[in-house]
């Protein structure tokens, strides 16, 4: 119950884009059309799934006060979770390389499609955000990461669908020319995160 | 030459040898800040906490002078277990409650503190729960009827500026004092944040809630009322305070 | 014993190309604010602006912009990093493998971002705890990894420095401005002061605007409207400065 709770939660309530607006650069430039969105989105949640809990483990296990004293108690004492930043972006850029790798051997069609997203990936604020608000929010374990990592990823996909949805549509629409492309983006996402909103408070 | 860096830089050798030196300089200089800083964060933190202890009792002091005022008002720091037994293995200032609250009932730890500031006795206990987005915390001091709140803190992690977020703010904290945390019957049910509680009455467990901030205000009520539960059984052994918990 | 041997020459090496490269620079016959100098500063503040033209690092930047005080510091922090960031890179730019260029620039961006967060966290400590996770994010604003690829590593290490604090800056002014009219609508607040008078709990009690009825705009407050300031924004530049229009 817990885990479902986490995982609508960070779906619809605590949604990357529209209640931290985390990965808005390539939601903002990868958003031009539907197909191209999905790639992306589907990337998104795979690195998150896989990173989240990679961190997880580092953060518990190497990196938190005290977190080493699986190997001693002389180690009881050890803080090294200043360097938790370099740690969780070398884990996401070398996860992403290897997912990159990965699916250009098995996957030749899929890596066609990706094609440039792949290595955007790494900087996207939303994979570093994943791993950033697990750390803060102190999981008791690895399944709450999992589900966490998840969610977060599907909320992402989900509102690069939309949006790209709705621009292909708005291309279409009489928009005041200086407020073409980037502008009504803005402004529409922001008009979408308020739709979000009345997600609050749902409890499971 | 340029061409020859090319070719140089391009060397598995040269690649090699550059991220050793680029990782051991990083590190070097990142354990040397992190290590050099460390002692002021972990007093930061420190301080911040004695800050807030105190603040529930009255004493408002800034960061800096709050280790002499802590050292001087409050007279106990306790561990209780969930039997309402102190402890002692345990240092009650360090408790970290996100970790504690993630236990079983059973095996949690409950930090108290007791400060005496003019001959008064103040039980000052800590807070923490779920607010909109995150974790709120805080403190809260009751008299030593274990019934009237002498004042509360609250802080959070993430709640919304200017909405939740106005839990940290002096008129909503004010608004605690010497209100009830006991019912008419004895029962300990903490102080509720309800909309629209207007009137003065301090003997309703209600206070008024910030408007637009419906579900940070609950997780404060749900806050108070849990944990005030846990220490019911301290103070029941507690033979010279005169209690009216059932 | 040897390889420590081959380490300390090749790092001596190192710097002394450092050297040379960072003297080599400052002996360029450009005044050192020259017009083409001048325009690198000033260049991203509008016409080239990071958020509104380049679309470039707005993930961290909208979350903290509900008040002005930590929008500041945001932008300073930015503005630290990438000042620096792009000094480090353009001076390295002759000696990163480009096979592993990405991931250097990632352990120099991140660690120099780790250094703002302790300083921040010894020194600010309140306004470390309000930006807490999005000082991290820094690393992965696209503006810090977009002017490293795009400027630093072609381009001389004052021009670099200069580059890094305009592009900051631009991003910067984009943050203050949204957190002014955030702060000044949604609380009638500028830095934590109450500029349009005092609310309070009746009419009697309010001075200033409010006195009068004047309520807040709570709605200012949430964060969807951080983004439709943002596009509110790009619209009144590009009706000022046509030439930025997107065909579709």
């Amino acid at each position: 119950m817990e885990l479902v709770n986490l995982f609508v939660r960070s779906i619809f309530i605590e949604n990357m884009i529209f209640a931290y607006f985390l990965g808005m650069c390539s939601y903002l430039a990868v958003s031009k059309t539907v197909k191209t969105a999905v790639g992306l989105g589907a990337a998104v949640i795979f690195v998150l799934v896989v990173t989240v809990p990679i961190n997880f483990l580092l953060d518990t296990y190497l990196l938190r006060p005290g977190a080493l004293s699986w190997l001693g108690a002389e180690f009881k004492d050890v803080d090294l979770s200043f360097l938790s930043f370099i740690m969780f972006i070398a884990v996401i850029a070398s996860m992403v390389q290897l997912v990159e790798m990965v699916v250009e051997k098995f996957a030749p069609a899929l890596y066609g499609a990706l094609g440039i997203f792949l290595p955007l990936i790494a900087v996207n604020c939303a994979i570093l955000g994943g791993s950033l608000f697990m750390q803060q929010k102190n999981f008791l374990g690895i399944s709450e990461a999992v589900t966490y990592g998840l969610g977060s990823g599907i909320g992402w996909f989900l509102a690069i669908l939309a949006i790209a949805a709705i621009r292909e549509k708005i291309a279409y629409s009489n928009v005041p020319a200086p407020l073409k492309g980037l502008g009504i983006t803005f402004i529409i996402t922001g008009l979408m995160a308020l739709g979000f909103m009345s997600f609050m408070g749902i409890k499971l | 030459m340029e061409e020859k860096g090319v070719q140089k830089t391009n060397s598995n050798g040269y690649t090699f040898m550059f991220a050793i030196i680029l990782v051991v300089v990083v590190a070097s200089v990142l354990a040397f800040t992190a290590t050099s800083l460390q002692p002021t964060q972990r007093e930061n933190v420190r301080q911040e906490k004695m800050q807030n202890i105190l603040a529930t009792v009255g004493i408002e002091t800034d960061r800096p002078g709050a280790k002499v005022l802590y050292d001087k008002y409050i007279i106990e720091q306790l561990a209780l277990n969930s039997e309402g037994d102190v402890d002692e293995s345990v240092d009650a200032f360090e408790v970290d409650l996100s970790k504690e609250l993630k236990k079983d009932d059973d095996k949690q730890i409950f930090p108290l503190y007791i400060a005496e500031v003019e001959g008064e006795k103040y039980y000052i206990l800590p807070l923490r729960g779920n607010g909109l987005w995150n974790a709120i915390f805080g403190y809260i001091s009751l008299k030593d009827d274990i019934n009237t709140v002498k004042g509360a803190t609250f802080d959070h992690v993430g709640e919304t500026p200017g909405l939740g977020a106005e839990i940290t703010k002096e008129w909503f904290r004010e608004a605690f004092a010497d209100e009830k945390v006991l019912d008419e019957n004895g029962n300990m049910v903490g102080v509720s944040v309800v909309k629209g509680n207007n009137g003065p009455s301090k003997d309703d467990n209600k206070v008024d809630a910030i408007s637009g901030a419906t579900i940070t205000g609950d997780g404060v009520s749900d806050m108070i009322s849990e944990r005030l539960k846990r220490y019911i059984p301290y103070f029941k052994k507690q033979g010279d305070i005169k209690v009216a918990i059932k | 014993m040897a390889k420590e041997k081959i380490h300390e020459a090749s790092k001596a090496e190192e710097k002394k190309q450092e050297m040379i490269l960072f003297l080599s620079d400052s002996e360029e016959k450009e005044h050192f604010l020259s017009k083409g100098n001048r325009k690198l500063l000033t260049d991203p503040l509008d016409d080239n602006n990071p958020i509104t033209v380049q679309v470039l690092g707005i993930c961290s930047a909208l979350a903290i912009t509900v008040q002005l005080e930590p929008a500041l510091v945001m932008a300073i922090a930015v503005m630290g990093v990438m000042a620096f960031s792009n000094m480090i890179i353009s001076m390295l730019r002759n000696l990163i493998p480009s096979r592993i260029r990405i991931i250097v620039q990632l352990v120099i961006v991140a660690s120099l971002v780790i250094l703002v967060d302790q300083i921040l966290r010894a020194y600010a400590y309140d306004v470390s705890k309000q930006l807490s996770v999005f000082v991290g994010l820094i690393i992965t604003n696209c503006i810090v990894m977009g002017r490293l690829e795009a400027f630093a590593l072609g381009n001389g290490v004052y021009k670099s420095f200069l580059d890094g604090i305009g592009n900051a800056a631009g991003y910067g002014l984009i943050l203050v401005i949204v957190a002014f009219f955030r702060e000044l609508l949604g609380s009638g607040k500028l830095f934590g002061f109450e500029v349009l008078g005092h609310q309070g709990s009746t009419a009697a009690e309010s001075t200033g605007l409010y006195a009068f009825g004047y309520e807040n705009n709570g709605l200012m407050l949430l964060s969807p409207m951080a983004l439709i300031v943002v596009g509110l924004l790009i619209w009144a530049q590009r009706a000022r400065n046509r030439t930025l229009i997107e065909e579709n």
